[in-house]
This record gives C-alpha cells, structure tokens and sequence, in this order.
C-alpha cells in the first residue's frame, strides 16, 4: 500500500456555479429619451435599483464600445452598477467593461426586506404562477414576483412594495406602492378592498396618492389601464 | 429559564426607555427577577432614568467583550431587590457591540432571571438589530401620529425576518405598547386613533400610556414611574401592561388622573 503523501491529500481546487437573480434594463434607441424615461421612473420610486444587481440588456440597440462605456457611466451617476452585459458580440467589451453574460432566462424573486434577502422561504419555485401571502407586507419589505400575480391577504404597509408580472390583489388596506403588470402586462389590475396607496402603477404607466381622486380614499377600487392612463374605479 | 424581551420602536423619543424602566419595576414589585439592559451603546439613559448614573462602574460593552465577569457589571436597585440593571458604555459605539458576544450575555442573563428586558436604541442598525436579535417576545412602541406608526410597522418586519427565533421558522410574540396617549387629541382628530394603529400595526395591544407630567417627573428623579408616583394614571397603566406581557387577562383601560374639584380649577395654574 502506498503511503499518499500530503500533496496527494490536498483536495482540488473546486469552482461551483452559483445562480443570482438579476434586473436586467434594456435600452431602447434613442438613448437619450430611454435615460430620461429612466429618470422619471427613478424619481417616482428613488432608491428602487440601491442594492440591486442589475445587467444591461443591449439586444434592441446598436452600440459601438466607447457608447457602451458612455452609457454605464450615465447609469452610473444615477447609482446603478452594471454587473453584467448581454445581448452582443464578445469582442464590442474592453477591459474596462462589465462581462459579458449569456444564457439568462426571465426569473422570479421575492426578495422580503429590500436589503437582503433573508428569509429562506422566500425563494419561489419555478412553477408558481402565482404568490399568496397571508402576512402584511410592512414598511420596508419589498415583494417582487415577476411571473403572476401577487395576492395578500394582510395590508401593505405605508413604505412597502408590491410588485408583479400580473395583477395584484391586496384584501388589507394598500398604504404603499402597487405596481402590476412589470413586465408589460397592460391586462393587469390592481385591486385592494381599502386604497390609501402611496402609488399605483401598471406596465409602469403610475399614479401617485397626489392624482388620486380625494374621494376613491379608504374605498374597495380597480385599478386597469384604459390605453396609456392609469384610471382608479371605484368597486363598492 | 428567563423570557427575553426586547422593546422598540424604530422611530427615536417615542417613550423606550421609560417604558423598559416602567415595566421592569413593575414586574420586580411583583417578586419577579428581573434585569433591564441597556443597548443604546453610545448614547446611554437607562441608567439616568433608573437612578443609577453614578453607580456605574463596568457595562455591557465590558462583559460582551469579556473584560469583566456579568455580576460585576449588574447593578442592583436601591429600591426594589430584586431589580437589576446592566448598563451600556457612553463612550463607545454600536460597533464594539458583536453578535456572539451579546448572544452569550443573553444566555447568561436567561439562565439568572425571569425576564430581561432589552432597552433598544432607535433606528434599524445594528444596536437595534442586536438588541432584537435573541428576544423571544417583542414590545413595540408607539405614539399615536404617522411617522412613529410606520417606523413601528418597519420594525416589526424586521422582526420577523431578523431575529434568530424567526430565521428558526417560529412566530416571534409582539405586543404594541401605546405611550403618549392624549385622548382629547384623538378625539379633536389630532392624533391617530388607537382603532387605526391596532388596523394598520395589526398586532395585539399591551397598554395604552396616557400622557402625563407624571412621566417626565419620574425620569428627572431617576426612578421608574411604576415606583415613583405609583397611584399616578400612567404608573397604572404600566403596571397594568406588565401584569399582562406576564399573562394576566386585564380588561384595557386608559386611567386618567383623578383631580379634586379644587385642583381641577387651579392645578393648572398652580403647577
């Protein structure tokens, strides 16, 4: 019997893959409209990308590398780091660029407490079309569900969030942001059984409590998208 | 084995400390043994406010870090016996605090006593979050206006996904403790009512702790309100708050202070 030498008993070196959920932002030409169409979306919901990873989609555009590098400074005076870059050619990236990353599908998260991601239960299964949940969301807690809706059966705090794929039904009172059809689902609706919402939105057409109709408050109310405006019905 | 509550409320100035050093006495005056810890590393009062500034020699800071022996930083009170308190450092901050080192003065003042209440300092970092962190019950307090709501119902989602009995998968117990309650206010609409922060908080009530000078005398005294002026409305609130985190079922009540017909006329001008 060979005795193994100390070497040989070293374990080797091991890589694993690990998977992460990402946003992934996609820049439609003209670049310049789509930064200030970010703007706004920022200035409705400031802090939404803070802590976030966030890739940068460049299917739909046609980019020569220095625009690229331009574009990742531009997001990133607005405080979104790029940490990945998809949807062209290997050779368009320099060193100074994110990597390129490939393969990505369309995912869902519940990311509980926008800043970390701490419950273990939150991670949802692929073949979930739809989210129940049967605690308030409170103020803090941002819910991300992606690929259906998002039904709660507690209220939604003041400061919370809400977002889904699909349509979003809240039988507590909604004191935060609603917003439904993310991914632009324009048949999405939002319903809560008591409206004192900060802001409502689908397929990111929103409405803030501001242009909300001072008597809807505290009402059972729909709210759909007739074209591109935002209308709240009353439902009581 | 002890209970370990933690009271607190997100927001700064809402009534913590009072209302640790209220329910404490309380519960000591009943024989329990109890021990108040101060987790405001830094910015430290519980120990103003118990009257025992000057006895302070070691802190919490000093046993997290394993300077000193737990029984040489406890400080027992003149008054009641079977009350102790165990300081924060003043000249130190949140970070000396770490998550061993508090999970294992926790365990050591479970095993010594029957409740140990956690004084948590305002915010949501890590003072709070430590302070949280072993708790098996929580006392969250709030004062009737929006801001101190919402800060409360942040901090609630905070414990149920930060502390270790809900990364367990149990169901941390809460209790709201509403302080500062002026029911003319509420009625004028000035303040909200508690029906809307049992509605929007949606977590069962503990107390509601009229506003009284009674409460700001007892702090400048150094004695807990629960000892100081104990007859007083919000003594009995809080007595009666704690008779109830200890299981008793008592019909909830807002005292008010009872004043003579002389007093009623002139007590304002008088005091």
């Amino acid at each position: 019997m060979a005795v193994s030498s100390v070497a040989q008993q070293r374990s080797p070196m091991r890589f694993r893959g690990r998977s992460y959920m990402a946003f992934a932002l996609t820049p439609e030409p003209p670049i310049v409209d789509w930064l200030a169409e970010l703007d706004n979306w920022i200035r409705s919901s400031a802090g939404f990308f803070v802590g976030r990873p966030v890739v940068l989609d460049l299917a739909a555009v046609t980019l020569t590398t220095p625009a690229i590098a331009h574009l990742i400074a531009e997001l990133g005076t607005r405080n979104i780091r790029i940490m990945g870059i998809e949807g062209i050619e290997a050779d368009k990236l320099g060193p100074g660029l994110p990597p390129l990353l490939k393969g990505g599908r369309a995912a869902s998260v519940e990311a509980v407490d926008s800043t970390a991601a701490s419950k273990p239960a939150a991670a949802v299964r692929k073949e979930q079309s739809s989210l129940l949940l049967e605690a308030p969301v409170r103020s803090g807690q941002s819910v991300f569900f992606p690929d259906g809706d998002v039904t709660v059966l507690g209220s939604v705090g003041s400061g919370a969030e809400v977002i889904a794929g699909g349509s979003i039904h809240i039988y507590g009172t909604l004191r935060g942001r609603a917003m439904a059809g993310m991914s632009g689902n324009r048949a999405a609706r939002i319903f809560c059984s008591k409206i004192e919402a900060e802001l409502l939105a689908i397929d990111g057409f929103y409405r803030t409590a501001e242009d909300l109709d001072t008597a809807l408050r505290g009402r059972l109310v729909q709210a759909w998208l007739n074209g591109e405006v935002l209308m709240v019905t009353a439902m009581d | 084995m002890g209970k370990v509550i933690v009271v607190t409320s997100g927001k700064g100035g809402v009534g913590k400390t009072t209302s640790t050093a209220a329910l404490g006495a309380a519960l000591a005056r009943a024989g329990q043994n109890v021990v108040v810890v101060d987790f405001d590393v830094g910015l430290r009062n519980l120990d103003l406010v118990m009257g025992a500034e000057r006895r302070v020699v070691y802190d919490l800071i000093n046993v997290v870090q394993g300077v000193v022996k737990l029984p040489q930083a406890l400080i027992r009170d003149k008054r009641i016996e079977t009350l102790f308190l165990l300081p924060a450092s003043q000249t130190r901050d949140k970070d000396a605090l770490t998550e061993e080192g508090v999970g294992r003065v926790i365990a050591e003042l479970r095993a010594k006593f029957d409740w140990v209440i956690c004084d948590s300092p305002a915010g949501i970092e890590r003072g709070a979050t430590l302070a949280m962190r072993f708790a098996d019950a929580a006392v969250i307090v709030a004062n009737s206006e929006v801001s101190s709501v919402r800060d409360s119902d942040r901090i609630i989602g905070l414990l149920d996904s930060k502390t270790v009995k809900a990364e367990k998968g149990e169901r941390m117990e809460k209790h709201l403790l509403i302080t500062r309650f002026d029911s003319t206010r509420a009625a004028r609409g000035e303040m909200l009512s508690i029906e809307d922060v049992l509605e929007i908080l949606s977590v069962p009530l503990l107390g509601i702790i009229p506003e009284s000078e009674a409460v700001l005398r007892a702090s400048n005294l150094g004695t807990p309100v629960t000892i100081c002026s104990s007859d007083s409305a919000p003594a009995r609130a809080y007595t009666a708050a704690a008779r109830r985190l200890a299981g008793e079922d008592i019909a909830m009540t807002i005292p008010t202070d009872k004043r003579g017909f002389f007093n009623k006329l002139f007590g304002r001008r008088a005091a």
